[in-house]
């Protein structure tokens, strides 16, 4: 008897379940995946966005930017995320694939820039730098003169180049799950590795050394990896002012009292040199939506219209509190407009 | 010869007394490794426990902060006889606004008046809306309301940040606190019970985020992995246990099985990705897919527990029943299940609590995600609480360190309060024979 109570009770449940199944048939949130990098701009919106409007709060999940892309290329419908953000544009063979599986009306939106800065303490010496010097310093096997692969024999920064301070090469950053980590990596590594001529020349020989030497740092202690925590490193550089750090541009501002940046390839990351791009270690972050789903999905228009507004990503909009670098007015409009007609823009 | 013999004797004996005493010692020295260990482990037990304990239970408590608010609909852009259209809309963000800055009318720049403003969460001002459009009769009114704070004043009010350390390494500074100072002098201040920590889904702001959100995805999710895993994995127990030929097939599904109870839980993750979503097209992030691969992950458990239980019963009670005209089916439904079920039960809530505290196999399905409202079925967009800890630890702000402590206080007392259930259950119902 009580077996027979127990599955009664069992196939009452699975009844109704099956039940909330049909009930939710079509789905009432927005479902956004994709990079780690634009994810805290996008929960902090999100969030906002559910709030203060009768709309559900959208979902997002952190897949990295090529994990998002891959999702969201897989088709159209209510399975399939509507929203994927990027910290890279989308590539071509991507655009392929959506068009492939008949997602082929996508709006690009670029919300804005991050860029991320070499500094060191105000009161140390200025320091002016190339990429290549950089990863001179940083690598962690360099070639040697008979073009052989050594672990990186510089111990100061003027055995690299004399015009750089005479000071012990030490630098603090971010550790390898950070996506400011794996910017500084491709855009600081791998661009100065190339302006190497001899492990440039490496390239020809066996591409996946070249690979492996490009996006290698030191681990004998001259890069220390600090954690997330950017608050840290700048208290440390404070503490030892021959040392350097790497963060996000919004703690150099925070800190601008404490800490100083390095011209890279002769430009120092402020607003403007990273909105117009000639700051080097600097990259857009965008989102990419399906216009498919705009009338499908209830509260996708209202949620572009809130991330794209100026109280969001202006000058002194609340993304930019957190530290998103905003478009200049030019950008801006254009963005605007695409969103609020929703013009397929790739 | 008397004397030789004597002689033989007592070097034996004294052989012996040395080699008894050699492994005495052996003895002793075997005991203090065991207690040593255990004393050890107990130890870095009491030390996890201490950690989390003193980082997370100040998560059960929150600031506010006394405010008189002027509700004036001019202030608020509320125009005459308004809709709860309107009152949704109305900008109760500036009247807060106010408010505590007439507490604090001594900050004059933009930064100090901004560090004022951050002393109130944004949370409060969505808190004030919903009291507003429950008592319209409110507007026009100065109320007292204390309103929720900020994240830093929250940390500093509860002690978790350290007014002795240098400003420079403080986040919150040497006038923020002497404004501080000032409202608790006035009994501004209070601090009481974190509702919003059960009751709230996630947020970004640590002084609004709450574990409710993700409780019920878990329970969605237990709910599902239990419907489906004690009864197939019972009836796959009964059957090979007392149904099934002994032959070389059912030997490789029992060696299978075993096998499956040890193979890494992210591996199922990628099964249900790839049959739950990929081929089933059944929606990402949904308890329903979070059940169906727990369950495929609990039934190797539940079936060797529940074959166990079965072996377990006498075969005198079979026999007996078989002997009174029973027939198979009657003797396994009616004298065996029954008899049993404790010991399936309780591996059953085992299972169910290894399933609790999963997150590998959850994330390849979507369910490690920032989902603020609380799941209303199964098939809406949730998390559970174990990846509540997860993403919580991620976020750098102080006051996720004491939600990711807190809530782990919580999914332990879940998991005590299960394991303590299938030990009472195996003491009290348990048949011994």
């Amino acid at each position: 008897m009580k077996l027979k109570a127990l599955f009664t009770a069992a196939a009452a449940t699975t009844a109704i379940m099956a039940g909330t199944h049909a009930q939710a048939a079509s789905r009432d949130y927005i479902s956004i995946v994709g990079s780690s990098t634009v994810y805290p701009f996008a929960t902090v919106v999100a969030e906002r966005f559910g709030r203060s409007t009768e709309f559900s709060v959208p979902k997002i999940e952190s897949t990295g930017s090529g994990g998002g892309l891959k999702l969201f290329c897989e088709g159209l419908g209510e399975n399939t995320p509507d929203i994927t953000n990027a910290s890279r544009a989308i590539k071509s063979s991507e655009i392929e694939l959506c068009a492939s599986n008949g997602v082929d009306e996508i709006i690009e939106v670029k919300i804005g820039y991050d860029g991320i800065a070499f500094a060191n303490a105000k009161d140390a010496e200025h320091l002016e730098i190339s990429r290549a010097q950089l990863f001179m310093a940083l690598a962690k096997d360099l070639p040697d003169a008979s073009g052989e692969l050594k672990p990186n024999p510089y111990n100061k920064w003027s055995d690299i180049d004399p015009s750089l301070p005479d000071y012990e090469i030490e630098v603090l950053g971010p550790p390898p799950t950070s996506g400011t980590r794996d910017a500084f990596v491709e855009l600081v590594m791998e661009e100065g590795c190339a302006e190497v001529p001899a492990v440039a020349a490496l390239e020809d020989q066996d591409e996946d050394v070249f690979e492996a030497v490009c996006k290698s740092m030191r681990e004998d202690g001259r890069f220390i990896e600090a954690g997330e925590n950017d608050n840290l490193i700048v208290q440390k550089l404070v503490a030892s002012p021959e040392a350097f750090g790497i963060f996000g541009f919004g703690f150099l501002e925070e800190n601008s009292d404490k800490v100083q940046p390095a011209h890279i390839g002769g430009v120092i990351p402020t607003f403007e040199t990273i909105g117009d791009g000639s700051y080097p270690v600097s990259r857009s972050l965008f989102f990419y939506v399906k216009k498919a789903h705009v009338d499908v999905i209830p509260g996708m228009a209202e949620y572009l219209a809130e991330f794209t507004s100026q109280d969001a990503i202006g000058e002194f909009g609340y993304l930019t509190d957190r530290g998103l670098i905003p478009l200049d007015q030019r950008e801006w409009t254009k963005v605007r407009n695409a969103v609020v007609n929703l013009e397929p823009n790739l | 010869m008397t004397d030789i013999l004597n002689e033989m004797a007592t070097r034996r004996e004294q052989k012996l007394k040395r080699s008894l005493s050699k492994r005495y010692r052996q003895e002793v020295v075997f005991k203090a490794f065991g207690v040593a260990s255990i004393v050890s482990a107990l130890l870095f037990l009491v030390i996890l426990l201490w950690t989390i304990f003193a980082q997370g239970h100040t998560a059960f408590q929150t600031t506010q902060v006394r405010l008189s608010v002027d509700l004036d609909p001019v202030t608020l852009g509320l125009p005459d006889n308004p809709t709860e259209q309107d009152i949704f809309r109305a900008s109760f963000g500036t009247v807060l606004r106010d408010a505590i800055m007439a507490k604090i009318p001594e900050a004059s720049s933009r930064r100090e008046r901004r560090a004022v403003i951050e002393f109130i969460s944004t949370g409060a001002t969505y808190d004030l809306r919903d009291k507003v459009i429950a008592n319209p009769e409110l507007i026009g009114q100065t109320i007292e309301y204390w309103a929720l704070a900020g994240d830093d004043l929250n940390q500093f009010n509860k002690g978790n940040i350290d007014r002795n350390v240098d400003e420079s390494n403080r986040q919150f500074k040497d006038n923020q606190i002497a404004w501080f100072d000032k409202l608790d002098a006035n009994g501004d201040i209070k601090t009481t019970f974190n509702t919003n920590f059960f009751t709230n889904g996630d947020s970004r702001d640590a002084e609004m985020a709450g574990i409710a959100g993700s409780i019920v995805g878990s329970f969605y999710v237990l709910v599902v992995t239990l419907l489906l895993s004690f009864p197939i994995g019972v009836a796959a127990a009964v059957y090979l246990e007392e149904f099934a030929p002994k032959n070389r097939v059912t030997e490789i599904i029992e060696i299978n099985i075993n096998n499956l109870a040890a193979v890494p839980s992210i591996v199922f993750g990628l099964l249900g990705l790839a049959i739950f979503l990929n081929v089933a097209h059944l929606p990402r992030s949904a308890p329903v897919v979070g059940g169906l691969v727990l369950t495929l992950m609990s039934l190797p458990t539940i079936i060797i527990s529940s074959r166990a239980a079965i072996k377990a019963v006498p075969p005198s009670i079979r026999e007996a029943a078989t002997g009174m005209g029973a027939s198979k089916m009657q003797v396994v439904l009616q004298h065996v299940l029954p008899l049993a079920m404790p010991g399936m039960m309780t591996g059953t809530i085992i299972a169910m609590a290894q399933a609790l505290g999963e997150t590998a196999p959850l994330l390849m399905i979507g369910m490690v995600a920032f989902i603020v409202d609380i799941p209303s079925g199964p098939m809406d967009a949730a998390t559970v609480l174990p990846v509540q800890i997860y993403t919580w630890a991620e976020n750098p702000e102080l006051g996720f360190r004491e939600n990711t402590s807190g809530a782990i206080i919580v999914l332990l007392g879940f998991l005590a309060f299960m394991n303590a259930t299938a030990v009472y259950l195996r003491k009290r119902l348990e048949r011994r024979w």
